[in-house]
């Protein structure tokens, strides 16, 4: 019987993803309640320089008061996870396991293109991550923080950032398709 | 009842269940991208190489359908506008991190938010993408400092949205942003049916019904409108204490609120020269004085540090006002006497700047109580309302001895403290950032 139980865990019947249009409307009224109700949108890319922070923060406070951009964070006695963003950020993970959990996705594997090996897709990610991130902090917010909330919003510098995301994207996709075609 | 809840605007130890909302907000944010397919990378490429167009179907849904909601809220008077976090114009380090975030998204085949629902999922690549999100963050950090000054002013607008942009009333752009999507949305079945060689006759007919939906939602909001400057100013609140000293007794404490128009009656609003002498020099607020007289009259004479903005464009930096200051910001209005000052109170109250006070009588008062022994400085007789009430030598500007006058001779200076600070919301938070 235990067994039977672990087995569902790990193996639940895999669902088919939800169709484009109806997800982007509950992600919609999602969005919308978030404004409403806190004055906030959506974002993460936030929390991940505010977790940076506060490691750099416990590892060397004086380097936080030597680093301006980590002052604002982290200077003094302010904390930088005291932050809406930050339980936005571990509800988000935790909100991503559960669906995956019951549609049945929860898998270790490596989602790449056809032609590529694995190692080459980790390499890619990792570098992917780290040049995304530098954008999203230099835009001062990434596909959630600007594009999605900000375009909600009709922010004129939101909707600036969104086409210069979607045209970095495009500009550089024909050279990278080997990794995913 | 006006959302956004002042409780819920940040997290706050004080307040538990504020975590609980935001982690809340949080997973259903995951827990839609996992559902939606963006734990694959495979399905937010595919975007970029026109074989399937998940990422924009689901991204313009989102932002069409939480900005018919969001600004039907605003329009039937149930949303606070000035309360929404609006992310500020930043063009320059907007276009060029928007491009960088472009080249990580195509190369790493997430974004950040959809590498939490991957990550989480099991997946190893946004594992690792989310890994190189803590060192690109890190190193953002650690080289912001060689171009802070063009990181913080290149290109900056404020508090900026589009209707302000193209001077339209804003539910125009609900109206043409839901046409765009609409046009997106069928440009891009097309290139699925064309790249992706996906067969359209297998979607569902409802999403014909969904467009309609939103499109008429689109006009409803058009004809809603948005409340007036007017409307809004009616809006306001203030709340003030009232303490009674009772003899043998604790003092009773009394919450009054009162109308903006309440405010300008009881002149609770209006501040001596000596205490807006004196916030200069106070630790806990920071004072911006703007005097709204013609350029010329500024020319002539104006108080140090005071910023000219004449009073007819007085809109142009309200965004401004709106997005950048800290919360213990303090906006001064001046005029000669009091008449432009109060509009120009009434125009910033009804857009929602908080902490905005007028200079007692104004410059000429400001005069009388600081340049009363300031020879060169003569009364004019018949000045009207509004006007200045001295005659000048010269056009010295704020090179008058009255203008800055001294701390170390007027230290001490009796006045009722009329300035209370509202921390509503602090600005440099927010967003993403």
């Amino acid at each position: 019987m235990t067994t039977q139980t672990r087995k569902s865990f790990f193996k639940r019947p895999e669902k088919n993803y939800v169709h484009p249009y109806f997800g982007g409307v509950v992600l919609g009224i999602v969005l919308f309640l978030a404004f409403f109700l806190t004055g906030n949108g959506l974002g993460s890319s936030g929390a991940t320089s505010r977790l940076d922070a506060a490691l750099v923060d416990a590892i060397s406070p004086s380097h936080v008061d030597n680093t301006p951009y980590l002052l604002k964070m982290a200077g003094g006695d302010k904390n930088p996870l005291d932050d809406w963003i930050v339980p936005v950020f571990f509800g988000a993970l935790l909100g991503g396991f559960s669906s995956g959990f019951f549609n049945g996705r929860l898998k270790i594997m490596t989602t790449k293109g056809p032609n590529i090996s694995d190692r080459t897709r980790w390499l890619m990610a990792f570098l992917g991550g780290v040049i995304f991130l530098y954008g999203a902090r230099l835009a001062r917010g990434c596909t959630s923080g600007q594009a999605l909330s900000g375009g909600a919003t009709l922010s004129a510098g939101s909707w600036v950032v969104m086409f210069a995301i979607f045209g970095g994207a495009y500009g550089v996709a024909y050279f990278v398709r080997k990794f995913w075609n | 009842m006006n959302f956004p809840l002042p409780s819920l605007i940040a997290v706050s130890a004080a307040n538990p269940w504020t975590y609980v909302l935001f982690a809340a907000i949080g997973f259903a944010f995951g827990y839609t991208l996992e559902m939606s397919g963006f734990g694959d990378s495979r399905k937010l490429a595919a975007q970029f190489y026109f074989t399937e167009l998940t990422v924009l179907k689901v991204m313009f849904t989102a932002i069409t359908v939480a900005m018919v909601l969001l600004f039907g809220a605003v329009g039937l008077g149930l949303l606070d506008f000035s309360q929404v976090w609006v992310n500020p114009t930043y063009l320059a380090s907007g276009i060029v991190g928007g491009l960088i975030m472009g080249v990580g998204f195509i190369v790493g085949g997430f974004c950040p938010t959809t590498s939490l629902a991957s990550a989480s999922t099991g997946k190893i690549d946004g594992m690792l993408f989310m890994l190189g999100g803590f060192v690109g963050a890190f190193l953002f950090g650690e080289t912001e400092k060689y171009f802070d000054g063009w990181y913080t002013n290149a290109g900056y607008f404020g508090r900026v949205t589009l209707d302000q942009v193209f001077g339209i009333p804003v539910g125009a752009v609900v109206v043409i942003v839901i046409l765009m999507a609409l046009f997106m949305f069928w440009g891009g079945e097309q290139l699925e049916r064309i790249f992706g060689k996906k067969d359209l006759s297998k979607e569902p007919k409802i999403r014909v019904a969904g467009a309609v939906a939103l499109f008429a939602a689109a006009v409803t909001v058009l004809a809603l409108g948005s409340p007036s400057l007017e409307e809004k100013y009616n809006k306001v609140k203030f709340t003030r204490t009232e303490t009674i000293e009772q003899l043998n007794a604790d003092p009773i404490v009394n919450t009054l609120t009162y109308t903006a128009d309440d405010m300008l009656a009881n002149r609770l609003v209006f501040i001596t020269p000596a205490e807006a002498f004196k916030a200069k020099y106070n630790q806990s607020m920071n004072p911006v004085y703007l005097d709204v007289r013609s350029e010329a009259d500024y020319n002539l004479y104006h108080i140090e540090d005071a910023v000219n903005v004449p009073l007819e464009r007085l809109a142009e930096v309200i965004p401004v006002l709106l997005s950048e200051p800290p919360a213990n910001t303090v906006f001064m209005l001046m005029s000669n006497d009091e008449t432009a000052a109060v509009q120009a109170w009434k125009i910033l109250v009804g857009s929602s700047v908080q902490n905005v006070y007028i200079l007692e009588g104004g410059v000429n008062n400001w005069i009388a109580f600081f340049g009363a022994e300031d020879k060169s400085l003569q009364p004019k007789p018949n000045a009207g309302d509004d006007q200045l009430g001295y005659l000048f030598p010269a056009a010295l500007g704020s090179r008058y001895e009255s203008c800055s006058p001294s701390p170390i001779e007027y230290e001490a200076l009796e006045f009722e403290a009329k300035i209370i600070l509202q921390l509503k919301r602090d600005k440099s938070g927010g967003g993403c950032g």
